[in-house]
């Protein structure tokens, strides 16, 4: 199962070394691969036109070669700056991107009435308003590609950004509700009729922090230890970190009411503790602590109440959502009904009825989506979003610096994370929670911070597989001293 | 830092195998209960797809539906509404159906098995075949008369049923509950309307989506008497053998007497003989509460078991399977708590009081039995379903006999006494010219301060003796003269099924 993660050219069997063989940019396969998802998205587009309005209209391509020539600029900026970038990313994430503002176009011809469907333009509505945050969050990812030239400039704000990270995450827990509180869960900001979920970004800024802190530390949590079972635990006082962690984050689930938030930032940071340390009881002590902490809440939630009460609610639904499906359990039911109304091939784009569906367009995209691509089409979906996690991994094993493993092996599993977490909830795998579906949901803040989060991970694979050795800009000569104690041992990669 | 982080690649790739198999769980597995689920509102736009049947009475459709160019694309309407509402029920988008449109659902929304290749023929012209037609067996006349009569009673009863069935058959031939309803506001798309509308129907005192003549039961006063005279001429009392009456009875170990409705019904100290007939003709209930006890409360039970009481699955539609249920007619205890019976409440229950309760629908089997010869037939509502092409008839009806609880000469006997009480006993009223009528009146105590409930069963023969018409009409609470209220009106809805069965 290790085989997608690893690089497809062993050095043994070809006998090259490692600089050598990764010298192709790569770029043309990621054009083309580029220009594939986009026909996909505009044949997507035709088929909604051709279901719900029985005729094709003469502009239904113009959303695809919005995004197009969107995801065309960022092509050519990675041409540009990160040449030597995984190929397979851009064109992945397009392909999810250019889905969800198709399906959310899609939503709105739903949502208008049947006369003015076939004049509907093209910025009109939420899909054409994901169009619009699409373009601003990829001018965001070309201009972070623009300015981060090495992944390993971001340690230099390492703790600005995780300061930032935790004021960014605690604004809706220390806000009255009425500016924070949308859906019953406290993630928002709220000013005028504009609002952001600050988690989004949070979660980026809190990451390249937990990469640098724990570079830093990985040599005392690892070494120091007592064997117990077999597995080595860690000193008490070096479990600090890991407290203070865990605390923030049932914070976050007590009082900004979201288990899904929570899980994310708490899996986050075992999982970066656990590449760094390489010690499986870090995940032990983290499984234990989340699940133990989630279980407290439930129990206290149904004795108790108060700020628990939330938490136990949704537990609740979860348990049995067709126990009270008309008020509580309509959501998750209506969720279920849906994916289940798909069946394995889907009533086709545009055959099914999402506006039946409460929150189509943001948390139960997936379930909406399912309606009309089936099984098969859902289960591609996440084969792409699996593709996007491995691949960084893959450049998070590549790269030669512990930071640029850290870091974007940590955000490649956040970003799978996050989908289990959402997909999960609305399969009623596990609680639902308010998360949103990454690149497919409407909304400003996901998108940008997705696409802020690929960036990185571009970047990392850039500096991964860019040529080593005399003329290669990003790595200094070999045998020169480390730059900085981040930059610690250059590992060989192992197949 | 490569190994965990190969191991991180391997847990993502569970947590997606997780996913992929809950949503084969979802997706494949369970696609057909969750398409199918009374939550899933897409259920509701794919029924309104295809245009459902008619339901028609006599060549006139009482429930269709007509196009609307909506998102659901049919809408159903009920012309006279009100008159047929409880047979046809109603078929609303988010509320529950009830009646025939309920029972007959599959067939009128083409669903039904039976219209399966109408389903294969769609799938190749492409076109969307509406569902298939119900024809009920209810006169248009009887229905209508029923109704109006009912509605326009000279006693201002706000609530009663009335029921009409051919005892040759027992296909109704009308069934109204009072009061009724109009079915057109619940059917309505605006769902929020037809909420109102139906939480409005449901919180009305009245109960008007009660349907009373099947489903509802009340005491049955002296119509019960018909069960207790079956009785005794089946312990070789005849009509012309006198019983202990008197103008007042009291039963043994309870205090309160039992009187008679006046003072000139079977006059004199307790204990005056009077002929069965006489106290059946002028409903005495001295006589049939010492009856009662004479014969004992296992004998009168079994005898109201015969009739149809305690039966509680039987069901009016088809006459294969399902239909619009009916509720139990029931005894009830005579017991005394030690287990003995109870002297008192077994003359109590022999004049249709203490703990004895029947449907309207009970009352008109027992006169159609009487009327019959003896043989109940299985009462029905559902004559023929017509494919959506009116040519192919997927289902007629062929009436077959539920149970016989009496013998032809106790029947005749019955039947004899019966037509002595409309003519010259309590339900002269019923009289209709030309035609033999017997029936029975019954006066019900609905509570210590209530007013009386009104009941009359009978039936109507022709010239050559063959019986055309069986009814029930019951007055709730009517009061002063419910009973001969009861008993006319049973007489025009029979008159109006004998016009509407062409007028022999």
């Amino acid at each position: 199962m290790t085989a997608a993660a690893v690089p497809a050219t062993s050095p043994v069997s070809t006998g090259e070394q490692p600089g050598v063989r990764l010298a192709r940019s790569r770029r043309n396969a990621e054009l083309s691969l580029l220009l594939l998802a986009m026909v996909l998205v505009a044949a997507y587009s035709a088929t909604v036109e051709a279901t719900v309005l029985d005729t094709v209209t003469p502009d239904f391509w113009i959303p695809a070669a919005a995004l197009g020539l969107v995801f065309l600029g960022l092509h050519l900026i990675i041409r540009w700056l990160a040449p030597f970038a995984d190929p397979a990313l851009l064109p992945a994430v397009a392909l999810l991107n250019g889905i969800g503002v198709g399906f959310l176009r899609r939503y709105d011809l739903a949502q208008a009435a049947p006369a003015d469907r076939e004049h509907l333009a093209i910025f009109a509505g939420t899909g054409g308003r994901q169009l619009a945050w699409t373009l601003a969050a990829v001018i965001l990812a070309a201009a972070l590609l623009a300015i981060m030239r090495d992944h390993r400039s971001l340690s230099r704000y390492a703790y600005t950004l995780g300061l930032a990270g935790i004021v960014l995450v605690m604004i809706p827990a220390v806000l009255p509700a009425r500016f924070s509180e949308i859906n019953n869960a406290k993630l928002w900001i709220r000013i005028g009729g504009f609002s952001i979920q600050p988690g989004e970004f949070a979660k980026l800024a809190l990451l390249a922090f937990f990469a640098y802190y724990l570079v830093r530390k990985r040599e005392v949590l690892s070494l120091a230890s007592r064997r117990v079972l077999g597995i080595d635990f860690p000193r008490g006082r070096d479990l600090g970190p890991v407290l203070v962690v865990w605390i923030i984050s049932l914070l976050v689930l007590v009082f900004e009411k979201d288990l899904g938030t929570s899980l994310l930032y708490f899996g986050m940071f075992v999982v970066t503790l656990y590449i760094a340390t390489e010690r499986v009881s870090w995940l032990l002590i983290g499984l234990i602590l989340f699940f133990g902490g989630a279980y407290l809440a439930y129990l206290l939630g149904g004795t108790v109440g108060g700020p628990f009460a939330n938490f136990y609610l949704r537990a609740e639904i979860w348990l049995d959502p067709f126990g009270d499906p008309y008020d509580k359990g309509y959501q998750l039911v209506q969720g279920l009904l849906t994916l289940g109304t798909g069946g394995l091939f889907g009533a086709g784009p545009g055959g099914g009825q999402p506006t039946l569906l409460p929150e189509v367009q943001t948390d139960f995209i997936f379930a909406g989506i399912g309606e009309e691509i089936g099984l098969f089409g859902l289960s591609a979906l996440l084969v792409v979003y699996l593709l996007i996690v491995e691949r960084g991994l893959r450049a998070a094993l590549a790269v030669r610096d512990s930071f640029g493993k850290l870091l974007a092996g940590g955000l490649a599993f956040t970003l799978g994370l996050q989908v289990f977490v959402i997909v999960g909830g609305i399969s009623k795998l596990i609680p639902l929670t308010g998360q949103t579906t990454p690149f497919l949901s409407a909304g400003g803040s996901s998108l940008m911070a997705n696409w802020l989060l690929i960036a990185v991970l571009l970047r990392v694979s850039d500096g991964a597989r860019r040529p080593v050795g005399p003329g290669g800009p990003a790595v200094r000569p070999s045998g020169g001293p480390p730059e900085q104690l981040h930059g610690a041992p250059t590992e060989v990669i192992r197949p | 830092m490569n190994a965990p982080l190969r191991r991180v690649g391997v847990v993502v790739m569970i947590l997606f195998g997780l996913l992929f198999a809950n949503l084969n769980w979802i997706q494949a597995y369970k696609a057909d209960e969750y398409r199918n689920s009374d939550y899933n509102g897409r259920v509701q736009v794919a029924e309104y797809d295809r245009k459902r049947g008619n339901i028609e009475v006599g060549g006139t459709a009482y429930a269709l539906s007509k196009e609307t160019g909506g998102k659901l694309k049919f809408q159903r309407s009920y012309p006279d509404g009100e008159v047929y509402a409880h047979v046809l029920g109603y078929k609303p988008v988010n509320l529950g159906d009830i009646g025939i449109e309920q029972v007959e659902n599959d067939f009128l929304a083409g669903t039904s098995d039976q219209l399966i290749g109408d389903r294969v023929k769609d799938m190749f012209t492409g076109n969307k075949t509406g569902g298939g037609n119900v024809l009920l067996t209810l006169s248009k006349g009887a229905q209508a008369t029923a109704f109006k009569e009912l509605q326009n009673n000279r006693v201002g009863a706000t609530r009663g049923a009335a029921i009409a069935i051919d005892p040759r058959s027992g296909a109704v031939q009308a069934l109204v509950s009072m009061p009724s309803f109009d079915p057109n506001p619940l059917v309505s798309h605006d769902t929020e309307a037809a909420q109102t509308a139906y939480n409005k129907l449901n919180r009305d005192p009245d109960r008007p989506l009660a349907n009373r003549a099947l489903s509802e039961t009340l005491p049955p006063g002296s119509t019960f008497k018909i069960v207790m005279a079956a009785a005794a001429l089946e312990s070789g009392i005849g009509p012309q053998t006198e019983i202990p009456a008197g103008s007042s009875y009291t039963p043994p170990t309870s205090g309160s007497p039992i009187k008679n409705a006046a003072a000139t019904i079977c006059p004199g100290p307790t204990g005056t003989p009077v002929t069965l007939k006489d106290a059946v003709t002028f409903s005495c209930n001295t006589g049939f509460a010492q009856l009662g006890v004479k014969l004992g409360a296992d004998k009168v039970k079994e005898k109201a078991r015969q009739f149809g009481f305690e039966q509680d699955d039987l069901t009016v539609g088809q006459l294969n399977e399902g239909g619009l249920p009916v509720a139990a007619s029931r005894t009830g205890d005579m017991q005394n708590p030690d287990g003995g019976t109870d002297p008192a409440a077994l003359a109590q229950s022999s004049i249709g009081q203490n703990n004895v309760r029947m449907t309207p629908l009970q009352g008109a089997l027992i006169a159609a039995s009487v009327a019959n010869g003896g043989s109940q037939m299985r009462p029905y509502l559902v004559k023929q379903l017509l494919a959506p092409d009116r040519t192919t008839s997927y289902y007629t009806a062929k009436p077959r006999e539920l149970r016989r609880p009496v013998s032809g000469q106790v029947a005749a006997d019955l039947q004899d006494m019966m037509v002595s009480v409309v003519k010259k006993g309590t339900g002269e009223n019923a009289a209709i010219k030309g035609y033999t009528v017997g029936g029975k009146t019954g006066t019900a105590q609905s509570g210590p301060d209530t007013p009386d409930h009104g009941w009359f069963i009978g039936f109507a023969l022709d010239k050559n003796g063959t019986p055309i018409s069986a009814v029930c009409v019951e007055l709730e609470r009517a009061g002063k003269g419910g009973s001969a209220e009861a008993a006319r009106i049973a007489g025009r809805i029979m008159e109006a099924a004998i016009a509407g069965s062409g007028g022999r």
